[in-house]
Order: C-alpha cells, then structure tokens, then sequence
C-alpha cells in the first residue's frame, strides 16, 4: 500500500464517495447517478464485467472501497460510449471508468495482471517517451506481453499481416532502430511534469 | 301536450338530398308524426335554413321542431333554439353515412331514416320546452371547512374573484399541518432549496380580508341545502351556534399522519430518535437553523437515514396501499436540513422508487448535489444499540444484506384523509365479502376492506349520508379521468389532501380549482342550470305524487344524492343537487319520474313510432339505447370514418344507462324488436360512468330483464348490455353487426304483430 493510499483510507473512511469525487476524474458525477440501470444494459461488456457501471456507482456510494479500487471491472472499459449516449442524467460514465482506473493505478490498488491496465501501462509509456506513439515497438511490446514463447507464437501469426503492409509501406522497419519521436520532446516533458506535480499536489492537499 | 304544434325541416345538405327521398321524409312528417308542417331546405345550418326556423317559432306557428339534419353533437351553435323543445333526427351519422351507397342498400337506407322521422315526431311530440327552475336563488357567499393550507387559499381566491368566503376550522388556529413544518418543498426556479412555507402570508391575507370571515375552534355541525341554499351550523367550542346560508360549499379537511406506531418494526415508541416526518420538522423548527440534535441525548445528528414508503404502498394489513406523493420530495428537503447545515453530515434516504412529482426531479438533482445519498432498499428493522441506531436493509441494487448505524431515523408515513363518515362503507362491506366468495379467481388480492371514520365534517342532512361519498381509500374523488374536481354532491368541493394524496404545490393549485368550481356551481345554480356534464341543461327531474308508492328507490340510487324525503315520505328532488342523470327515472317501478323534455313517453314513444315488419318480411329490428356521453359519440365518429354497421338498427341516446328504465326494454321485446342493445360507460371499481353508477345499475337492471325473456319464451342473447368507450369507434358498429348475426342465428322474433 502506497502512503497516498493509507492517507485516503484515514481520511475516507466512512466516506469513499467523497474520496471518489474529490480524486477521480469527473468523480463528482457519481453521486448523481439515479440507478436506473440503463448504462449497465447497453454496456456491450456488461454481461461480461463483475461489477456492471450502475453497480460500480451503488458500491461507491456503499463506501466499498477496496472491493472498487481492486476490482477488475472499470478495466473493462473500451470507450464505446454507448452508456454516455444513454444515460438519461448524462454522467460521463466512460470517463468515470478511467478516472476510477486511473486513480486505483496511483494508489497501486488496481489487478497488477489486468491485461488493460498492461497494455494502457505500455502505450504510455512509449508515448510519454517520444511525444509520439512508436507503433511497430508497441505492437512488438504487445506480443510479448506475457512472456517470450507467446510473443514469438503471435508474432508468427501476424508475420503475413507484416508483410502485406511492408508491401503497401504502411510499415517502416527503420522506425524500429531510429525512432526520433515528435519536434518539441523536451516541452512534452515539461508539461507532463508539471500535469502530474499538480495532480500530486491535488492529491497532497487531500492527503493533508 | 295535446295540442303540439310540430314544425320538421328536412335537410337536403351534406349528401341527405342525393342519398334519400326527403320528399317522402317531409311526408311521414306530416301524415305519420303530425307535424303541422315539413319544409325541405338545401343547407338547413346556413344562415338562410336557421333564419327560416326561428322565423317560424317566432310567428308561434309551432312550438315543437323536429330537425332532421346531422347528429345532435354537430352544428349546436346553428341549431340553439331555446324557446322550444328540439329532437334532433340524425339522418347524416346515423343513416347516410353508416350505410352502403349502393342501389342495394337504397331501399334499406330510406327506411331506416323514416323510422328515424317517425321516431323524432314521437319524441318532441312528448317534449314540454324545459324552463328552469324558476324559485333558484343566488347566494354568492362560499363556505370553506378546514383553514389548512388548501382552505386558506380556496378562501382567498374565492375573494379576489368578488366571492365572500367563511371558514371553519376546527382547531384553534390557521394553518393546518404546513404551518408545522418547518420549510417546503420548493415551488420556484430553480427547485434546489427548501423555501418559506409562506403560511403566515397567506393567514395575513385572510385576516385582512374583509370578504373572508374565520371561525376558530369550530365545526359544521349541520348543512342542509342545495347549490345557491345551502345552510350550515356553525358550532363553536363553547358551544355556541350560528346559522348562515352559502351558495355552495368548499371542503378543505385535510389529512391526519399515518399512525407511525403501527410500525413497530421500525422501533417507533422504542427510541424517539426514530420519527415519522412531521416529527423531524418540530426537531427543525426547534433548531432553527442550527444543528438539528438527538432528541434521546442533544447530541448534533452525524447521520440520518429517511425511510420512503413505511407503511405505504403496501398490500400488508393495516398499511396503507397507495403513495402519499409528497413524501420523496419532503424526504429530500429535510435530508437538506441536515446537508445545509453541514455537508459532512451523512444522510441517506432509502427507497424502492424514487418519486418525486412536479418539479421534483430538478429538487432531486439538488439533493443529489448536496451529497444526499440515495440507496435503493427495503428497510426491514430498525433497533435501537449502544446509543445508536441500528438498521438493517436490503441492499436491492448490490443485493446484500446491510446493516448500518445512524443517529436518527425518519419514517416516510403518509397521508390519511380526513374525509369524515363513510355512508357507503356498510354497503362496500357487504359486496366486499360476497366478492370474497370469489366470482372471479384472477383477482386473489383481496381489495382493501373500506375504512369507516367515525366523525362527520359537514353533517349533512342528506338522506344517503352525512358526508361526501369516497372513491378509493377514503379520498372523496369521483371521477378522476373526466371530472376532477367533482364530488357525488353537487356543490360541494372537495380540495387538497382530503380529495387525494398531495403536496402543497398541488393543494393550491387543487384549491383555486376548488374555489372556481365551488363559484360555478352557485353561478348555476342561480340559474337552475345542472351542473357539469350536462352543463347548462334546464330539465329538472318531477314526479307524479299520486302514482307515487313510496318505495324509495330513486331516493337511493340517485348517485348524487339529490333526492331527500319530505315530512310525508314522499321523494324530494334538490333539484340545484340534482345532474340530470335520469337515474331515478330508470329507476322507478311504477315510472312517475321525468324530466319535461326527457321521459318514458319521449323514449317510449321512439321505440314505438319505429314501423315494425312483420315475419314475412324478414326484416329484423335492433334496438340500441346508447350513452350520449360515450356510445352515442362513439357511433357517431364511426360514422365519420363511414364504418358501416346493419340498416336494422334503430339507435336512441339516452342520458346515462342508469336512466333505461326496464320497461322501455319490456316493450320494445313485445312489440316485436328482435335485438335490445344498451350500450353504457365503464361500471365497477375503475368506473368511466359519467354518472357514477348509471351504467352499474343498468347492468344489474337488465340482469332482471332476463326472467322477462324467460317468461316471454325468448332467447337471453336477444337483449345484450355493453361496455362502450368513446374511444370504442370499431368496436361500437361491431358490436351492432354481431348482434345482427345474433338475429339471424336465433331467428326473428315470435311478437311481429
Ligand atoms: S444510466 Fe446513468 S443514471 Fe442510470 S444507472 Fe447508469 S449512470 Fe446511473
Ligand atoms: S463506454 Fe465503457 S462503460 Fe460505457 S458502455 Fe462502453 S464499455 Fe461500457
Ligand atoms: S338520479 Fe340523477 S336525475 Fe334523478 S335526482 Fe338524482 S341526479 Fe337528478
Ligand atoms: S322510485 Fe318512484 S315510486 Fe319509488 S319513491 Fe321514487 S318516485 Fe316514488
């Protein structure tokens, strides 16, 4: 458990609404959910979640923090906003659902496992580095994921796919060896520095 | 009546000319119905056609007109001759345009509109020009029970419109409950915060008012009267009564609380941190605007849970089955109190449906905003522990069981009516327990045996009881759909609470509507004009004493109460009470009850002018008596839409089912008719029956007709009672259509003279 986490759970503890709504994205919409169920209906991965949005946003209100902040279910999330459009209350649902991932992440609560959680972990990080996305070294990244023999088998799998856009030159080897990201790299830097001194500072704050 | 001078005017307008014979029309109008002349007219509703009749009415060369044009329900601006009686002969709806325009149908078509003729010459032959009732009174002063909010705002409204009003309230002071509480639920923009009552406003107002006089701790201990006469005593505490005549009457009592002790389960009387919300606003008022604290230790509350539905909306003995409608919203605003104050404060309302009526929904996001916490669950106990509360629910969204603790419990218990002795409730009791004898098994949750309540609010001093009738529950109702507002007696007013469950928003809406109601029914009464539906109707019902057998019957079928006995037992028509239903007329063995335009002779005598064919001709007769209020204008729309139904049928309106008295039915079968159709409104618990009982009663009538037919040796399917809405538009003609296969598969009847 991180100390940020150990300072929420002090803080919060009878109250992880209010935990929610002052740390998570767009967190101060949970509260006005109605729990009429029509986000968990159209949500085409809900049948397949643990815990399907609506009831995400009851345990919230329920103060079942560890039972969110380590579930598996706003890492099912694939942004199809289908919920946002439906919501009669006009939550921003899918936000909520990243910011709840987000936030899980930086307390270090969130399934270490979850597939999503690696792969949004990946993208970052290939992005933050550059200023842009590298894609043939995530797509390789991708592959082995979970463990050389796997990545050997899928990248066999994909070899024709490869070739074809070789072919076509919508794939560039070289970007593999020089990768010389976007223009203004070291301003990137600096901005993402600053979001995340702010974030903590947003955190401190509460924590304090 | 021997003397009639008929006047008939054909019209030759709409199709009428091309599609019949009108020559041959005026000519039964004469020769058949005795009419002193028959005129053709190409558009009898133009100026020309209308100027033409009243010129003749005015030269008093008749005081009787038959008008065979369209249905009665159209052009009755044109048509609006008040001096004299009018049958409107529906050859247009009722002919043309349900028949077939084919050389086939010609002959069958023609006759149906001569029947209809001779049906229209009998009718206003038997027709006496209504004239009102010449000894009404106006009386301008309205008498308002109850000074609650609902009261209080009839009273003033009555005012402003140049109405005096008196109010009588019971107990010492203005105000009612609303003055307890201590905020309301917003009325405003933007619905977010609880607002001023605005109580000591309105009692200001009425105190200033020279128009509104206020009896304190007093009650009505007797009214007697009718619309534009009515007389209540006033009786003060000390005793001490006054009479005073009003006009018509406003009843404004009011509610009572749930009781909350008959929730034991909650740990009502265990714990008096458990309340019901009434409690929660004296705990209010008594911060006033600081912390709300325990009552069981003054400590300030943490956390409150608000409990929706206790003892409502629900099928369990001795709770109460409908939704009081304001609780959610009066839930929210006091979770408000506690959030205003300090946000840290936890406070939950617990619910199965959030409801929040009128602008609630905007109140609801408030709360919401504010950190309310809305949890969907069934609270099952409520225990008093360790100087907490401890509750336990039903989790139904995550679907667990939770148990929590909180300082303070709010009980959402609802609203009773006040709505005094339920004369109808020994009636109710007895048709509740032989339904329990189950005629229909579908139904296995029992209806909720009625209720009766000791003290009377207005005493009437009317034959079928002291108070106003119930609807459902004890709120005095009578007609949701086409009649709010209305009660079963004419004049009074039932408004706010007492009428049905409601929040304050809607108590003043529903007392200004009251109060506007109560004005014209004193209006026309003034005028001896019925109340609503039949609005502006001047007929009043009369009897012939001498046939007269004293039975009673129109005395108590009369849905309205209108009818009293006189010191020597005879029936006593109120005629400002009366609706002009014709009930007591369809009621009465020995027919002595009518109206001067409206008796057994005017449809008697229809049913009889129809010509009959004889066996040998093989052409059956349908009779249909259908509701003007529903049927008739079903039929009519069908005809608008040219849906075709048999050219047997002979259709008569009448103005409620409950005004078919069994001998028109009697005759009609022996004088040789093949088919009787009745078609009325809606009857039973949901009734649509614009009279209340009418269509009831006809049915339960016509379940007699039945030993007629026996006795007669004729077929039961011959006479059929019918359901008909005026949304019924196909169903209507069908229903004819069958009952012309009916004919056809039984065979024409045996008394074709
Ligand atoms: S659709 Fe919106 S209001 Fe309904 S349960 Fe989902 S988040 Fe709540
Ligand atoms: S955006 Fe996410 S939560 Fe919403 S419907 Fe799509 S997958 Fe489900
Ligand atoms: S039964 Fe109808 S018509 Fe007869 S007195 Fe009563 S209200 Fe009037
Ligand atoms: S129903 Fe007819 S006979 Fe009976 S009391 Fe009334 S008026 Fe008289």
């Amino acid at each position: 458990m991180s100390d940020l986490n150990t300072v929420m759970v002090e803080k919060y503890r009878n109250d992880f609404l209010k935990e929610v709504e002052a740390n998570v994205e767009e967190g101060k919409w949970v509260k006005m959910c109605m729990q009429c169920g029509v986000c968990s209906g159209s949500c085409p991965l809900g049948p397949f979640w643990e815990h399907p949005p609506q009831e995400v946003f009851m345990m919230i209100r329920a103060g079942k923090r560890d039972e969110i902040l380590k579930s598996e279910s706003m890492w099912m999330c694939t942004s199809c906003y289908n919920c946002i459009v439906r919501c009669p209350r006009e939550l921003p649902i899918t936000h909520i659902m990243h910011g709840l991932a987000h936030y899980a992440e930086r307390l270090g609560l969130a399934p270490k496992q979850n597939p999503t959680r690696k792969f949004a972990l990946m993208f970052w990080d290939n992005l933050a580095k550059a200023g842009r996305v590298n894609e043939p070294i995530l797509g390789i990244k991708l592959y082995f994921m979970n463990g050389f023999k796997q990545g050997i088998q899928t990248a066999l799998k994909m070899a024709p796919v490869g070739l074809g856009m070789l072919r076509t030159k919508r794939f560039n080897v070289l970007a593999l060896l020089f990768h010389k990201g976007c223009k203004g790299k070291q301003d990137i830097h600096k901005i993402l520095r600053k979001a995340r001194e702010i974030e903590l500072a947003k955190a401190a704050k509460f924590g304090g | 009546m021997a003397d009639a001078k008929i006047g008939a005017y054909v019209c030759k307008g709409c199709g009428l000319g091309d599609r019949l014979d009108t020559q041959a029309l005026t000519a039964i109008a004469t020769r058949e119905g005795k009419a002193v002349f028959a005129k053709e007219h190409d558009v009898l509703c133009s100026a020309a056609g209308v100027e033409m009749i009243r010129k003749d009415i005015e030269a008093g060369e008749i005081d009787r007109v038959v008008l065979a044009a369209c249905s009665r329900r159209s052009k009755t601006e044109a048509f609006n001759f008040d001096t004299v009686a009018v049958s409107r002969c529906n050859l247009r709806e009722g002919v043309i345009w349900v028949q077939a325009d084919t050389a086939d149908a010609r002959a069958a078509t023609q006759e149906m509109a001569d029947d209809y003729v001779r049906m229209s010459c009998a009718e206003v032959k038997q027709m006496i020009p209504p004239r009102g009732n010449e000894q009404a009174e106006r009386n301008r002063h309205l008498l308002v029970v109850g000074g609650g909010m609902s009261g209080l705002t009839a009273a003033v409204e009555a005012s402003r419109a140049g109405y005096p009003a008196t109010i009588v309230e019971k107990s010492g002071a203005l105000g009612g409950w609303a003055a307890r509480l201590w905020r309301r639920v917003p009325a405003r923009q933007p619905y977010a915060d609880p607002q001023d009552t605005g109580v000591a406003e309105l009692i200001a107002e009425v105190e200033a008012d020279p128009n509104i006089t206020v009896y304190l701790n007093a009650t009505t201990t007797r009214t007697t009267g009718a619309p534009g006469r009515f007389a209540a005593d006033i009786t003060t505490e000390s005793g001490k009564t006054v009479t005073e005549n009003f006009g018509a009457i406003v009843q404004a009592s009011g509610f009572t609380p749930y009781d909350a002790t008959r929730l034991p389960e909650f740990g009502v009387g265990k714990s008096p941190d458990v309340m019901d919300q009434l409690g929660l606003e004296t705990l209010a008022r008594e911060a006033n605007g600081s912390p709300i604290k325990r009552p069981s230790d003054g400590r300030e509350v943490r956390s409150v849970l608000f409990i929706q539905c206790a003892g409502q909306r629900s099928n369990k003995p001795g709770h109460l089955p409908y939704c009081s409608g304001h609780c959610c919203n009066t839930s929210i605003k006091q979770a408000m109190y506690f959030k205003d104050r300090n946000p840290n404060v936890d406070a939950t309302v617990l619910y199965t449906d959030l409801r929040t009526p009128g602008n609630g929904e905007d109140f609801y996001r408030s709360g919401q905003r504010k950190g309310v916490i809305f949890t969907k669950g069934v609270a099952s106990v409520v225990q008093p522990a360790n100087g907490a509360l401890k509750v336990k629910f039903q989790d139904l969204i995550l679907n667990q069981e939770v148990s929590i603790d909180v300082d303070l419990v709010v009980l959402a218990t609802g609203m009773v009516a006040n709505s005094g002795v339920d004369a109808e409730a020994a009636a109710k009791q007895e048709a509740w327990k032989d339904e329990g004898a189950g005629t229909d098994g579908a139904q296995n949750a029992k209806p909720e045996a009625p209720r009766s309540q000791e003290v009377s609010i207005l005493n009437l001093d009317y034959r079928q009881g002291p108070d106003v009738p119930q609807l459902m529950h004890g709120f005095q109702d009578s007609h949701f759909i086409c009649f709010p507002y209305e009660t079963r007696r004419t004049g009074i007013y039932t408004t706010g609470p007492v009428r049905r469950p409601m929040d304050i928003a809607q108590a003043l809406e529903d007392a200004t509507g009251a109060a506007l109601k109560a004005i014209q029914a004193l209006e026309n009464a003034a005028q001896g004009r019925a109340a609503h539906p039949r609005s502006g109707d001047l007929s009043f019902p009369s009897f012939h004493r001498d046939g007269c057998t004293q039975c009673k019957r129109c005395t108590v079928e009369c849905p309205f109460g209108a009818i009293d006995e006189d010191e020597r037992r005879y029936p006593q028509f109120n005629e400002a009470r009366c609706r002009r239903c014709g009930t007591c007329m369809g009621a009465c063995p020995v027919r002595v009850i009518y109206f001067e335009n409206y008796s057994i002779d005017t449809v008697g005598q229809q049913i009889k002018a129809v010509e009959m064919p004889d066996e040998t001709q093989e052409k059956p007769r349908i009779l249909v008596l259908a509701c003007e209020n529903d049927a008739y204008p079903a039929l009519d729309m069908a005809a608008m839409q040219r849906i075709h139904y048999s050219a047997y049928a002979r259709v008569i309106p009448v103005r409620c089912l409950g005004s078919v008295n069994s001998i028109w039915v009697t005759d009609a079968l022996n004088g040789g008719y093949d088919g009787v159709m009745l078609m009325g409104c809606q009857k039973g618990d949901n009734y649509q029956c614009h009279f209340v009982k009418g269509s009831e009663l006809a049915h339960y009538r016509m379940s007699k007709v039945y030993d007629t037919l026996e006795q007669l040796q004729l077929e039961k399917d011959r006479v059929e009672t019918h359901e008909v809405a005026i949304t019924d538009i196909q169903r209507a003609p069908q229903l004819i259509e069958a009952m012309a296969e009916t004919v056809k598969r039984v065979g024409l009847s045996p008394f074709k003279f």
